[in-house]
């Protein structure tokens, strides 16, 4: 069953993946790379969430930071956009280590863990929309200059080969870790915390290291979203909307997969630009069909799309 | 320095505030305390039953206390229902589950009044939002005043129904060891269902305490439930003493961080409170072990 539902997985997203490249029409781009910033936030949202089981509910703080570290770089001081890029993962992936240092240190687990992150990233947002170095409630507007050098292309297939070659990055490396030594003591701390100190697994290290890589990723994910759409604000950035999305498409693609986080995000933009398309722009709408989604999920196919069945 | 008259009118105005607080944190402690769940749904809850306070004000002109008394059962029915016949079932009892569930259902909610109401922020068509009661030398807010003695009312009438009544007494004893309820022959989802009604009851109430003097549009509810939180967490999660107290507290330190610092800074205060308190005692003033 898994087997065959992980073929199809990959195949449907291979021809999904080549579909814009073959046609090239801006709005089927358009919804590529949209797809591809949300599944690479998801898949980021994955590493702690699903294969460390601490459910965080605030990755919009690393989405953000990726994003707004980036923008100031070089728009303050006139970085180069790859260095500012590279510095907003690196940043994103700082703040992910330092929050997991100390949340974890301070025992924080299951619901007070979602708290924490939630009310972090509000915080976050609350600051980038106030301070006035961070553009304030207008925001950060990167200016228009589409060469390959600034990070920003003429060409929607060249960006989106780019937001592709990222989430093939991030599939690797979550393929990677599932493999490796600190992949299983990943999961041991997941399914039994307790158990896995008591066999000598440091617990805190590595939880800290998964967050770490996490917020990485996420950063990521929110540097795309500047360096494509050259705009950013705080509810853009650090907005609820950032962690629930992050976090919905590994639930209803196969928390803790490889590939789960991937298909929920096709699956969820899918969804959200065909009820555009029928609900026209009433606001809330396709919201509301995620979250219906979100619970039926639960209910009816905890694994996800592609999920182990039955998993507690 | 400030005079000390127009400091203690704050400390006053933020105990006042804080009362209407404690109603919002009193559901969800209690919701805590007996389903061990955090029903990140509360806020979305609270900001439904304002609508529904707003909408039978706007369409039939019910005072916001009258309205009370009408939705109060509503919403323990639909609080009993959405926990025994939505939450229980979809999370399957498990932890992580029901956070997730709890959180679709915020999304459902608040989304459908946006997709219902769109982003527009209404208030009560009456007036009186305004009005203020001289206490001494200081004025204080009418709609307020109500609130406090409302809100010190339900609360004491929720400790009375806990220590003293049967279903109290289960409710208790479901928080304390619901595999040891459950031998006794205590009907146990019947209780979570039960549990969650009282806490959407107290929404209901809080919701209609508010109204006179706030506004409300689809993202009312998260700004109050956020400081609910934060006084759930400060009291001690389950705590129903702890957190009232917590509300209280919170409510001057509000009143006093916007007075010294200006509204903006005083929202963080709320937020960097809740954190600190989650990472230094999150086992808050009163609360058992975490």
């Amino acid at each position: 069953m898994r087997n065959t539902g992980m073929r199809l997985g990959w195949a449907l997203l291979l021809v999904l993946a080549a579909t814009p490249l073959l046609l090239p029409s801006n709005a089927l781009l358009n919804f590529g790379v949209g797809v591809l910033i949300a599944a690479l936030a998801a898949q980021g949202w994955n590493i702690i969430g699903g294969l460390g089981g601490q459910l965080s509910f605030g990755h919009a703080a690393f989405y953000g930071t990726g994003a707004y570290c980036a923008a100031l770089l070089q728009l303050r001081f006139g970085w180069n956009a790859f260095a500012a890029a590279g510095a907003g993962v690196v940043a994103g992936a700082t703040l992910g280590a330092a929050v997991g240092a100390v949340v974890f240190r301070a025992g924080l687990r299951g619901s007070y863990f979602a708290l924490v992150t939630l009310a972090i990233a509000e915080v976050l947002r609350i600051l980038a929309n106030a301070a006035p170095a961070t553009g304030g409630a207008a925001g950060l507007l990167l200016p228009l200059d589409a060469r390959p050098v600034n990070f920003q292309f003429a060409s929607r297939a060249a960006f989106y080969a780019v937001a592709l070659a990222c989430v093939g990055v991030a599939l690797a490396i979550t393929a990677w870790i599932t493999r490796t030594r600190f992949g299983a003591q990943l999961a041991a701390v997941r399914e039994n915390e307790d158990a896995a100190r008591a066999l000598g697994i440091d617990a805190f290290g590595i939880k800290v290291r998964a967050m770490t890589v996490s917020a990485g990723i996420t950063a990521a994910a929110g540097v795309l979203y500047l360096q494509y759409y050259l705009y950013i604000d705080s509810s853009i950035a650090y907005g609820t909307s950032v962690s629930v999305s992050a976090l919905l498409a590994p639930v209803i693609g196969g928390i803790g997969t490889v590939l789960g986080p991937v298909l929920g995000a096709v699956a969820l933009e899918g969804l959200g630009t065909l009820t555009r398309l029928v609900a026209g722009s009433r606001a809330g709408v396709d919201q509301v069909l995620f979250g219906v989604l979100l619970i039926a999920a639960i209910a009816f196919v905890p694994g996800g799309l592609v999920g182990r069945r039955g998993r507690p | 320095m400030m005079a000390p008259a127009i400091v203690a009118e704050a400390v006053v105005n933020g105990l006042l505030t804080g009362a209407v607080y404690a109603l919002v944190a009193l559901g969800l402690t209690l919701i805590y305390g007996v389903l061990h769940i955090i029903n990140f749904a509360h806020g979305a809850l609270l900001t439904c039953a304002m609508f529904a306070v707003w909408a039978l004000d706007w369409a039939f002109g019910v005072d916001p206390y009258v309205a009370v008394v009408l939705l109060v059962p509503c919403a323990f029915v639909i609080g009993y229902a959405l926990q025994r016949f939505v939450i229980g079932p979809a999370s399957g009892g498990r932890d992580g589950n029901v956070l997730l569930v709890t959180l679709g259902l915020a999304i459902v909610i608040q989304n459908g009044l946006l997709a219902a109401f769109n982003a527009d922020t209404r208030s009560l068509t009456r007036d009186g939002a305004f009005d203020v009661v001289a206490v001494g030398p200081m004025l204080l807010s009418a709609p307020r005043l109500v609130g406090f003695g409302v809100a010190a009312v339900v609360a004491g009438l929720l400790w009375a129904m806990l220590a003293h009544t049967d279903t109290g007494r289960a409710i208790r004893a479901v928080a304390r060891e619901d595999l040891g309820a459950r031998l006794v022959g205590i009907d146990v989802p019947h209780i979570f269902g039960v549990t969650f009604g009282i806490g959407c009851a107290c929404l209901a109430i809080a919701a209609g305490l508010l109204m006179p003097s706030y506004t409300v549009n689809p993202r009312a509810g998260e700004a109050f439930v956020l400081i609910a939180f934060t006084a759930v967490v400060l009291g001690g999660m389950g705590s129903v003493p702890g957190a009232v107290l917590g509300a209280l507290l919170i409510g001057v330190v509000e009143s006093l961080s916007g007075l010294f610092l200006g509204d903006s800074l005083g929202q963080v205060g709320v937020f960097v409170l809740f954190i600190v308190v989650l990472l230094v005692r999150p086992t808050g003033m009163f609360g058992a072990r975490a």
